[in-house]
């Protein structure tokens, strides 16, 4: 456990501070979408698809329209904006075609999912709105559908795009296919496995929601929704949307309850909101999703199915890794759907190893089920989870200890930076980003002496004799973060088309108070605490002086948002440029009070003062309030300290570590129980240690729970069977063991911090490791590979089968 | 996540409560724990709820004269688990649910409710309970063995309440054991098994054994019951006995537990529950 501390040291940057912004959210005084209520509020509902694949022959909204407290209903036909953007298609130098559908913002001739939205009504309370979705009547024309990939490419399948055969969205590969086929062909040794990363269905505790109010006096729209990304949503909805000129827009994010990637994306209800506040006549138009709303028409994550080959000597060098993944991406695309199992995944699935032949083929496919896009690790965690299993796989086929093939091939230290062979190339001159910094041994036997782990046959022993079956797992993962240099996420093909930097601006009020305002937009992870901590340190101010304000576009500088891990490392860079703007001008302007060249002054914390002379000095405060006022402003010198600085970053950050998971199988029941999970994490420096602690804690969670419990399983005929908490499996911390965690420092040699990012790291790693664990203690039955999620069914079957007795 | 419209009628007296059930298309509410997700869900739309939850006199819980044991209906988890002496009634209510539920979710709720893999239903079969039930037609006591009819049904006609549930005293040394496997999702019994066994002159006299989340209702398991009786406990007889837990029964099937592996798990949790009953 990490030490807690109420107030700082010296400096406040890398302390174990508590979050300032957890009071207000444990004791119910946080102001998420909907306690938000504005005079003269309405409500809106969404009626949703009951089919996963249906045409609309006509719907009915007469009864609805006659009902209690009913200002409108909508249909598709109503609304006059564009299907929602496509931000990211599956790119690659060769000019990857993609069969692109995007969800409208009501469904108009057909439905391609169950949850999909076709109809909208405003009353004055919610209740008069979803007791009004029940008088519409669709005419439906129910059609075939098809819910698994591989499936959906199959000669007859139900076809759901015109413009899409065979259901493909697009066929993409990356790496040297020839130099990869000749590496594997002449191998000793070749593994291939098929292998499943399930569809999860992510579970933010609060769930999305928007409230649109067009204001008729000004011909401007405000629009409040639980967002990641409030300014890419203004310039999404009114460039690519609505048409509605993006300066006519603001956009507010309040407090969000959790996203972990759903709340990055332009949805359909943003513009529904907005359409129907100006339909009414500009009373406020408020939605809020219900969970199993959430369930069906927020996006979901992973739904890969991999075949996977790996090859080598039976020395443990691993020579070769050729993928083929099929990536199950919905029956719509969402907003950046396509980029996930392409850049995000196929260009990292060599992990942290010098494999020197790397050779990917995704193909993505619709299928009538809810949109898939980015969740928490978004490629990363099935990449890992693909190189991870396929480590595992190819030790015990050459009989090596996983610890030691994995030593044999980890990138050494003198190799960064590193490029990896499949990896990512940016737009000018085909430069390449490089893995950062790294030392990956370190971590590995931190944790493997954590678990003693050369006592591991005797651990095994001692469990049998207790009736279970103990395994461990190990992961020895590696992440890609701060996304992202603009030169490569801007290059056409490959990334969205778009920059990436971030910014911030700081003013200093005459008061001696900072306000720092950005545009990374927190959903949980603490920013009001950690901002505030860097600015502190560099300004030498208190921190309880500093209020850090995001979330509105009036009032906040452009920013791309927080998602991929990027906030530490793109977003307070550019603060800290800001920070240093702010410093440069209170240098002049005390030299300037100080009768000094700016050349002589030197900075200690708040402190100004000339060299050699330290009694001549002026604080930070003093400058400001000196400046602020501006009486006696040098020529030149505009008044107030108030900078911004936008940050552009060279290269992502590349976080690893090493987790191992302990589990004990009931050899009778299947039923599989962790015991223990060690985990060695290297995140570069840290900004604040309990934040980080916290962050692996959540990530390591909700990675596990993919191993053990979770898992979004359709019908056949595309019913989502595990449509709410009752059947969706989520993990739990009764069921979970006090994670261990420890830490090597690897600082990234890439921005000023040498932060690499951890919002994405435990979930990254923690699938693979218990998915190893399960799997070793399944090897005294022969087993060799199984698909999660390991169910005490799944696992009871197993053994049965490897018994020889019925499954 | 919004319950369809409903009138809502707070009894001031349990004659009150009973003549509002007379009106027809009523369900009674205590602590809203199963009836209010149904009925978010509109799986459920009474047109009327009539709340019970001021009857004070329906929160009685304590030992009888006779030596036995009654629990009002309104008695919550965690107050029947601060009132119990009994090892297997704190050991099944720990397992239910989370502490939110236990400090809302009554035992009276729980049975009247009859969700067929809740958990109180098979402690209270197991410990031979008997629901106590009035209408203006006044008060009869039916025995829990054969009150769960199906998912969802019971012997109660609409217009009875449960009042409590009430036993005779257990047979001398009796000793029980509830183990249970939750559903990973819901917490509710995939398998639960309530075992009270008593002994005397060497073999087992005295056997109850009762399972949720099985069949269609919870039951008490007769083949295993009669199987174990008479016999001498031995680890070979409890598993001779555990064999005949589904026996006449339909067993239930979802996607965590398909009716084969449900039924090999009933048979593995029962000899389980007997032996943990036994002391082993």
């Amino acid at each position: 456990m990490t030490d807690v501390l109420d107030a700082p040291a010296t400096t406040p940057l890398g302390q174990p501070i508590k979050r300032t912004e957890d009071p207000r959210f444990i004791t119910g005084k946080g102001r998420y979408l909907d306690d938000i209520k504005l005079q003269s509020m309405t409500h809106l509902a969404i009626l949703r698809s009951p089919y996963a694949h249906a045409n609309i022959r006509s719907i009915d909204t007469s009864k609805a329209a006659s009902m209690p407290g009913v200002h409108a209903v909508f249909t598709g036909a109503d609304i006059p904006y564009n299907p929602l953007p496509m931000a990211w298609p599956a790119g690659g130098s060769a000019g990857i075609k993609n069969n692109v559908s995007t969800p409208r913002v009501l469904a108009t001739d057909s439905v391609k999912w169950t949850g999909e939205g076709v109809a909208a009504v405003v009353a004055d309370t919610p209740e008069q709105a979803v007791d009004a979705l029940e008088a519409i009547v669709v005419d439906w024309e129910p059609l075939p559908a098809v819910v698994d990939a591989e499936k959906a490419m199959e000669p007859g399948a139900p076809q759901l795009h015109e413009d899409a055969p065979n259901n493909v969205v697009f066929e993409w590969s990356v790496g040297d296919k020839a130099g990869t086929d000749a590496a594997i062909d002449a191998a000793e040794v070749v593994v291939k496995q098929r292998i499943v990363n399930q569809r999860l269905i992510p579970n933010p505790i609060e769930t999305r929601g928007d409230i649109g109010w067009y204001n008729p006096g000004t011909d401007e729209y405000t629009v409040w929704m639980s967002s990641q990304t409030p300014h890419i949503q203004r310039l999404l909805l009114t460039a690519f949307v609505t048409g509605i000129p993006e300066h006519k827009v603001r956009c507010i994010s309040p407090d969000v309850g959790g996203a972990f990637g759903t709340k990055i994306f332009c949805y359909a209800d943003m513009a529904l909101c907005m359409f129907a506040s100006k339909a009414i006549g500009g009373r406020p138009v408020k939605w809020v999703e219900g969970r199993r709303e959430n369930y069906q028409s927020t996006i979901h994550g992973r739904d890969h199915i991999t075949y996977l080959e790996i090859a080598g000597k039976r020395d443990g060098e691993v020579t070769g890794l050729r993928v083929k993944t099929y990536a199950n991406l919905g029956g719509r695309l969402s907003t950046i759907g396509p980029g996930i199992p392409t850049t995000l995944y196929a260009r990292v699935l060599s992990g942290c190893y010098k494999i020197p032949n790397v050779y990917a083929e995704v193909t993505g496919v619709y299928t009538n089920t809810t949109f898939v896009d980015a969740y928490r690790g978004a490629g990363r965690p099935e990449a890992t989870y693909v190189i991870e299993r396929a480590m595992d796989l190819f030790a015990a086929e050459i009989g090596m200890d996983r610890a030691e093939v994995r030593r044999r091939n980890f990138i050494q230290p003198d190799q960064f930076p590193y490029e990896n062979p499949s990896g990512l190339t940016t737009a000018s001159g085909g430069a390449k980003i490089y893995i950062d910094s790294g030392d990956y041994e370190p971590a590995m036997d931190k944790a493997l002496a954590a678990v003693d782990y050369a006592a591991l046959a005797a651990q095994k022993a001692d469990a049998r004799d207790r009736g279970k079956l103990l395994g461990v797992g190990l992961s020895t993962y590696i992440e890609v973060c701060g996304v992202a240099p603009s030169k490569w996420i801007g290059a056409v093909g490959e990334g969205w088309g778009a920059a990436m930097w971030e910014s911030a601006n700081i003013r200093v009020h005459l008061t001696g108070k900072v306000v720092v305002t950005m545009g990374t937009q927190p959903q949980g992870q603490g920013h009001e605490t950690t901002y505030a901590q860097v600015i502190a340190d560099r300004l030498g101010v208190p921190m309880e002086d500093i209020i850090v304000q995001h979330s509105d576009t009036q009032g906040t500088p452009f920013g791309y948002g927080s998602y991929g891990s990027r906030t530490s490392s793109v977003g307070m860079t550019a603060a800290i440029k800001a920070a240093d703007k702010v410093r440069d001008k209170a240098r002049r302007y005390a030299a300037h009070m100080l009768e000094a060249s700016p050349d002589d002054i030197e900075i200690d914390g708040a402190e100004y003062r000339v060299k050699g002379s330290p009694d001549r000095k002026k604080t930070i405060q003093e400058i400001a309030f000196a400046l602020d006022l501006a009486f006696d402003a040098p020529e030149g010198m505009e008044p107030y300290l108030d900078e911004t600085a936008y940050h552009d970053t060279p290269n992502c950050t590349w976080p690893f570590g090493t987790h191992i998971a302990t589990v004990e199988i009931d050899e009778e029941t299947g039923e599989v129980e962790l015991v223990r999970y060690v985990a060695v994490d290297d995140v570069g420096n840290e900004i604040n240690p309990l934040i980080v602690a916290g962050q692996l804690h959540g990530g390591i969670a909700q990675g596990v729970g993919q191993a053990l419990w979770e898992g979004a399983v359709y019908s056949d005929d595309g019913q989502l069977l595990t449509g709410s908490m009752l059947d969706y499996a989520l993990p739990k911390a009764a069921r979970l063991p006090s994670f261990e965690l420890d830490k090597t420092v690897t600082p990234s040699p890439v921005n000023p911090l040498g932060v690499k990012g951890v919002g994405e790291a435990g979930a990254i790693a923690s699938t693979a490791a218990v998915a190893n664990a399960v799997i070793d203690a399944l090897g005294a039955y022969g087993i060799r590979h199984l698909d999660m999620p390991y169910t005490s069914q799944k696992v009871w079957a197993a053994i049965q089968a490897a018994k020889g007795g019925q499954a | 996540m919004i319950p369809a419209t409903f009138e809502y009628q707070r009894a001031s007296s349990l004659d009150d409560a009973i003549g509002a059930l007379a009106g027809g298309d009523a369900k009674v509410i205590a602590g809203g724990m199963s009836l209010l997700t149904l009925m978010k869900l509109r799986l459920a739309r009474p047109a009327r709820l009539v709340d019970i939850g001021r009857l004070d006199e329906l929160r009685r819980v304590g030992p009888t004269a006779d030596g036995g044991f009654e629990v009002g209906a309104l008695v919550t988890y965690a107050e029947a688990m601060e009132s119990t002496s009994l090892d297997v009634a704190r050991e099944c209510m720990e397992q239910i649910g989370d502490v939110q539920v236990r400090n809302r979710g009554t035992i009276g709720g729980s049975i009247a409710h009859a969700d067929p893999a809740s958990d109180a239903p098979a402690l209270a079969l197991a410990l031979d309970y008997s629901a106590v039930l009035r209408s203006s037609r006044g008060e009869r006591v039916v025995p829990l063995d054969g009150f769960f009819k199906g998912a969802f049904v019971t012997d109660m006609a609409p217009d009875e309440i449960l009042t409590s549930i009430r036993r005779g005293p257990l047979p001398s040394g009796a000793r029980g054991s509830y183990q249970k496997m939750a559903h990973p999702a819901s917490g509710y019994s995939i398998v639960g098994v309530c075992a009270v066994i008593a002994s005397s002159g060497g073999s087992i006299s005295h056997a109850r054994v009762a399972i949720t989340g099985v069949g269609e209702a919870p039951y008490r398991a007769k083949g295993v019951e009669s199987a174990l009786e008479g016999s001498d406990g031995s680890a070979s007889a409890v598993a001779a006995a555990a064999a005949h837990a589904t026996d006449g029964q339909t067993v239930a099937s979802d996607i965590y537990a398909d009716g084969a592996y449900r039924s090999k798990m009933a048979e593995v949790y029962t000899r389980r529950a007997i032996d943990a009953a036994l002391g082993r």
